[in-house]
């Protein structure tokens, strides 16, 4: 009974520590995420549509001929 | 006499208010022609290839500009954000699309030997060919 009882605490500290192994393992693979080396680039210019700049076309042509000095 | 001097005072104001219409005229006939030209040191620097266009609407300095050179295109930059602003908000669109289209054009319009920016940033003599522009430009 008492070597039983042992045995079951034993296994009981085998439990814990394989959690707690476990449980740290999992905590560094969510640790060792790399970082990308480049830096994240935002390319703003995705607001600009070709539609977009198809449609502004005729008024922009209109801007710089009657703005000449500035262009 | 007095008959003849009263004429002449009449017919003064008479030549003043033609003379100030001759030059009322004169000065609106003028003032667009002026407006209409570049500056002779931005002329200059454009053609010296200092200074060029950037795909985004605005002049780069294709060398290191001398402190007049920059203080000169930073003047028409500020100029052009505002005449920009003005026709985005009248279009419906952003300062910078309307800039970015303005760009298309005014990359297009560069003569030979006036620089431009291509869409990777490098910076070009414009020669006979096409200018590299942006995919989206028309």
């Amino acid at each position: 009974m008492k070597t039983s009882n042992i045995g079951a605490r034993r296994f009981a500290i085998y439990d814990r520590t394989v959690a707690v192994i476990l449980g740290a393992s999992a905590l560094a693979g969510c640790v060792q995420i790399d970082t990308p080396d480049k830096p994240i680039e935002i390319n703003l210019n995705i607001n600009i549509r070709q539609e977009v700049v198809y449609r502004l076309d005729g008024d922009a042509k209109k801007l710089i001929e009657q703005n000449s000095e500035i262009f | 006499m007095g008959k003849k001097k009263m004429t002449k005072t009449m017919w003064k104001p008479t030549g003043l208010a033609l003379a100030a219409i001759v030059a009322t005229a004169a000065v609106a006939f003028a003032v667009p022609s002026a407006m209409a030209q570049r500056d002779p040191a931005y002329a200059a620097a454009r053609a010296a290839g200092q200074v060029g266009e950037q795909p985004d609407g605005y002049l780069g300095f294709a060398t290191t500009p001398t402190p007049a050179i920059r203080a000169l295109v930073q003047d028409l930059n500020i100029k052009r954000k505002a005449a920009y602003t003005a026709s985005a908000q009248s279009t419906g669109s952003t300062v910078e699309q309307f800039a970015f289209t303005s760009g298309c054009n005014l990359i297009s319009q560069t003569k030979a030997g006036e620089k431009y920016q291509t869409p990777s940033g490098a910076w070009k003599t414009r020669d006979g060919s096409p200018p590299e522009r942006d995919a989206r430009c028309p």
